[in-house]
């Protein structure tokens, strides 16, 4: 099957069974897309599915065949993405470890609603985890990114 | 020239020339180990250094364990600013891989607390360097030359050179002795106290800093191990075939099987490796096998709680006294008692433990995620039967830690898998192996009983601790609290109360124990700050005010001098006092900042807390809201923060905010064992704070202080569930003296 990841072509036979996650980090070592659950309980493994956020933890390969995946590295290609912008105006990362999660999960967001009022933020966040509590700073910089982007 | 200064005593600093400039390598040792090194003849093993390159660079390399605290930036910014340097060319370097670098062990908070001053006299010294050089080269008196902002400037005529140019010049001058060094005044600081942006977030947002999940060897295999369900089990029969059948494993290795006690060993089972994660996982699942379980396997959380309870109503051994709390008791007008419960936690840091290893005849390396590089490196040749001098420890980017990953077994895992494959090895913890087969924080029963006197007055106060130590994980025997666990918002109660009587109880261990972020504090501050606000009630009178009454007058506690048992966090009581004064301040500026006496929205009300650990006062408000069905949010959280002098003042808000949500993940979490086997599993069963519960803002107010620089990174933790409770009550009449809190409450 082929697979476009961050606009390459990439032939794929391997286990058609295989989580997305695992391809991209183990396969094409890009390991910017993180393992937090396996359960897609906490977003953490959070890609772009032909632009729609999912977890690559739980979405086997046979799923992506002759679509579009984007991981964080290939977020903002055309320079940096508004989120990571305002990911870094308001200084959100701790450990740093669920924040591409975070940023992939809003990028998807942002782009289905680029107006969102502070509970459809929530609702839309509420799967990824951050375990180090930046929660509130992620809130005001996917609004200064929205208000970037408008 | 390479000669550190004063060997004989504070062997911290050398300067030396490099290729292109200017090289001053740092020991941060504390000086105690500085001079056990220098007794054993160890040569100068610097930790971090600072090269001023002859293009003005200045880079910073510092083996530090980044878990989120920013320690990096914060030591740069240190060293930056008596370095007088521009920011901007200030560069900061993982020293991961070298083994040049050394891997001493200093925790987050610790590293900068002990070091504030040493680092500004290493910047403060180099700038010296630099001054010294120029008027060298202009054949000047050194003191008419300035150094600002990377710039040397000879004040009578104007001429100037920039830091690169000086550099090399700079190397050949003799080092200043650091301590007679005048360094600035507060208010000279450019980068200290500031908001100082983390070095790492480019890297992060972008998806390119490395974990310890993250590293990849050569031929590296990974490896996934199941491991015995009950503590101390093994394994009676095993079935690998199907589990071989796996396509991409290679490999199924049993594990050496764990006795006690459990220190920071393997703990058993059977190793499944793969060419990649995924069928090594496929793989573990696919094993067959039969337990031996052992006497553990008669743990069963809820019976254990029972027990400790009853053991709370008995007398215990006392580890504080003064005046007669039964005579007190006896007298009172009116007696209260409550019981508190904490169950297990699991630090479930975002990141689960990884760690990769290669290991060849004489050597190994190790890459891993590690709070601790020195005891993973002590654990994997012990366990390897190597000396430690042939193990290097790599220290990636942490994805969060909060304790766990003080605990090596991870390493030791990789380190023995490594060695009987032949191949490089990257253990991975899935979740549940996270939550399953964890250090857990300790579970906790406390019972306090008070004496109101007819005015009100607290007058006795009768608190029992009962809890599986954390000593139990290193000695088995070992069934009562220690001083180390007891000095965590127990033994070093504020109150000022006439009569007061701790004592602690037995309790024997059926599970790894281990450090959680703020550790035995969560449970004390629980217990005692929700007393407090129930004397309060009791009193009928406002809680924050009959807080401040509790705490009394501002004055220094003397724990030694009463004779207890008290190491003060390993500080020493006279540069970091018990300062009631300073508690009660903390008190009264988050009351303010919240409105406290104010008349707040509809149906919403507040709860407060205090509480003084790593040698930080932090007083916490919370504001619930609670909906006739009995679900609870919380709208607003103040903090106050008294740490001392701060070096990062955005790092503070950071980890006061992400403290305050780490206490309220505290609050409703809960780790329970049945016959032996941890009931949770993954974060469906295991509850953390989501983006939906978490408070709508956090207001954080850190107090200005000259006071030497304490903790930040834990003690926004313990005071939060005690707030958050306190504030229940108010709103529903309902008092929560056992946690974990229901996302809902059952409302009569
Ligand atoms: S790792 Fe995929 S949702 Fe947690
Ligand atoms: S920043 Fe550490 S888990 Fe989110």
């Amino acid at each position: 099957m082929k697979v476009t990841v961050n606009g390459k072509v990439i032939d794929y036979s391997g286990d058609p069974q295989m989580p997305i996650l695992w391809f991209v980090r183990d396969e094409l070592g890009m390991t910017g897309t993180k393992f937090g659950c396996g359960m897609a309980l906490c977003g953490a493994c959070t890609v772009h599915l032909d632009g729609q956020a999912i977890r690559s933890c739980v979405t086997p390969m046979s799923v992506a065949a002759d679509k579009s995946i984007t991981t964080i590295e290939g977020l903002g290609s055309e320079g940096e993405h508004a989120l990571q912008k305002a990911w870094k105006t308001h200084n959100v990362p701790q450990c740093g470890y669920c924040q591409s999660g975070q940023i992939m999960q809003a990028a998807s967001f942002l782009s289905q609603n680029p107006n969102p009022s502070d509970s459809e933020i929530e609702t839309a966040m509420t799967g990824n985890i951050c375990r180090c509590g930046t929660y509130t700073r992620i809130r005001a910089a996917i609004k200064t990114a929205a208000e970037d982007l408008a | 020239m390479s000669a550190p200064f004063n060997p004989s005593r504070r062997r911290f600093l050398t300067a030396s020339a490099q290729t292109s400039g200017l090289l001053l390598t740092l020991n941060l040792l504390p000086a105690a180990q500085l001079m056990a090194q220098a007794d054993e003849g160890e040569g100068f093993m610097p930790n971090l250094f600072v090269a001023i390159d002859s293009d003005g660079t200045v880079t910073v390399t510092c083996h530090r364990s980044e878990m989120g605290q920013q320690i990096r930036t914060s030591i740069a910014q240190i060293i930056a600013d008596e370095l007088e340097a521009d920011w901007d060319k200030v560069v900061i370097k993982q020293a991961t891989g070298d083994p040049v670098y050394g891997d001493q062990n200093t925790d987050g908070s610790r590293s900068v607390r002990r070091n504030l001053t040493r680092l500004r006299q290493a910047g403060a010294a180099a700038r010296q360097l630099l001054r010294q050089a120029a008027a060298h080269t202009w054949g000047v008196p050194v003191d008419q030359c300035e150094a600002i902002n990377h710039v040397v400037t000879h004040q009578p005529s104007g001429r100037s050179m920039g830091y690169g140019e000086l550099a090399q010049t700079a190397a050949s001058q003799t080092l200043p002795d650091p301590e007679g060094i005048p360094l600035k005044t507060r208010d000279q600081w450019r980068y200290i106290g500031k908001a100082v942006q983390s070095v790492d977030i480019d890297n992060v947002v972008h998806g390119k800093a490395v974990y310890g999940f993250d590293v990849q060897l050569p031929d590296m295999q990974v490896a996934v191990i199941a491991r015995p369900p009950v503590l101390f089990g093994t394994v009676r029969r095993l079935n690998d075939e199907a589990a071989r059948a796996v396509a991409g494993v290679t490999d199924v290795i049993r594990m050496p099987a764990l006795e006690a006690p459990a220190l920071f060993k393997a703990l058993g089972g059977v190793a499944v490796l793969a060419g990649n994660s995924w069928a090594a996982i496929k793989g573990r699942d696919a094993l067959e096998i039969e337990w031996r379980n052992g006497s553990n396997a008669r743990y069963n959380s809820d019976d254990y709680m029972q027990q400790m309870l009853a053991t709370s109503r008995k007398s215990g051994e006392v580890a504080r006294e003064h005046g007669d709390v039964d005579e007190a008791l006896e007298n009172a007008a009116q007696r209260i008692t409550a019981e508190y419960t904490v169950p297990h936690l699991s630090q479930a840091p975002m990141e689960p433990p990884a760690a990769a290893a290669r290991v060849s005849a004489d050597s190994a390396e190790i890459w891993a995620c590690t709070q601790t590089p020195q005891s993973t490196r002590r654990e994997v040749a012990r366990a390897l039967g190597m000396e430690e001098s042939q193990v290097t420890v790599n220290v990636t980017m942490l994805g969060g830690a909060f304790g766990r990953k003080s605990k090596p077994d991870f390493s030791v895992e990789a380190a023995l898998l490594a060695k009987q494959s032949g191949k490089p090895v990257k253990v991975l913890w899935t979740r549940e192996d996270d939550i399953r087969f964890g250090y857990f924080h300790s579970v906790s029963a406390q019972r306090v009983e008070a004496g109101l006197d007819a005015d009100g007055k607290t007058v006795a106060w009768l608190h029992r601790t009962v809890f599986p130590t954390i000593s139990s994980t290193f000695d088995a025997s070992q069934t009562y609290p220690s001083a180390g666990e007891l000095r965590l918002g127990f033994a070093d109660n504020p109150f000022d109360i006439p009569n007061m009587r701790l004592e602690k109880g037995q309790a024997k261990a059926h599970v790894r124990i281990g450090w959680l972020r703020s550790v035995a504090n969560v449970y004390h501050a629980f217990a005692v700050q929700s007393f407090a606000h129930e004397l309060a009630v009791a009193a009928k009178r406002d809680p924050k005010d009959y807080l401040l009454e509790l705490i009394g007058a501002p004055r220094h506690i003397d724990l030694p001098g009463a004779g207890v048992e008290y190491d003060n966090y390993g500080d020493s009581l006279r540069t970091y006092p018990i300062d009631t004064g300073r508690l009660a301040n903390v008190v009264r500026i988050v009351a303010e900042r919240a409105g406290w006496d104010a008349k707040r929205a509809q149906g919403r009300k507040l709860g407060i807390a205090v509480h003084r650990s790593f040698l930080t006062y932090v007083a916490t408000v919370v504001e619930v809201e609670v909906d006739e069905r009995g679900s609870w949010r919380i709208p607003e959280v103040y903090v106050a923060i008294d740490a001392g002098t701060v070096v990062n003042t955005d790092h503070v808000k950071a980890q006061c905010e992400g403290g305050s949500i780490y206490g309220l993940s505290c609050a409703i979490g809960q780790i329970t064992a049945t016959d032996g086997v941890i009931d949770q599993g993954n974060f469906n069963d295991y509850l953390v704070t989501r983006i939906n519960q978490a408070p709508g803002s956090i207001d954080v107010h850190i107090v200005e202080s000259d006071a030497a620089p304490a903790g930040v990174g834990e003690p926004s933790t313990p005071p939060f569930a005690p707030a958050l409770c306190n504030a229940l009550y108010e709103a529903t009449g309902q008092r929560i003296r056992e946690l974990p809190v229901p996302l809902r409450l059952s409302l009569s």
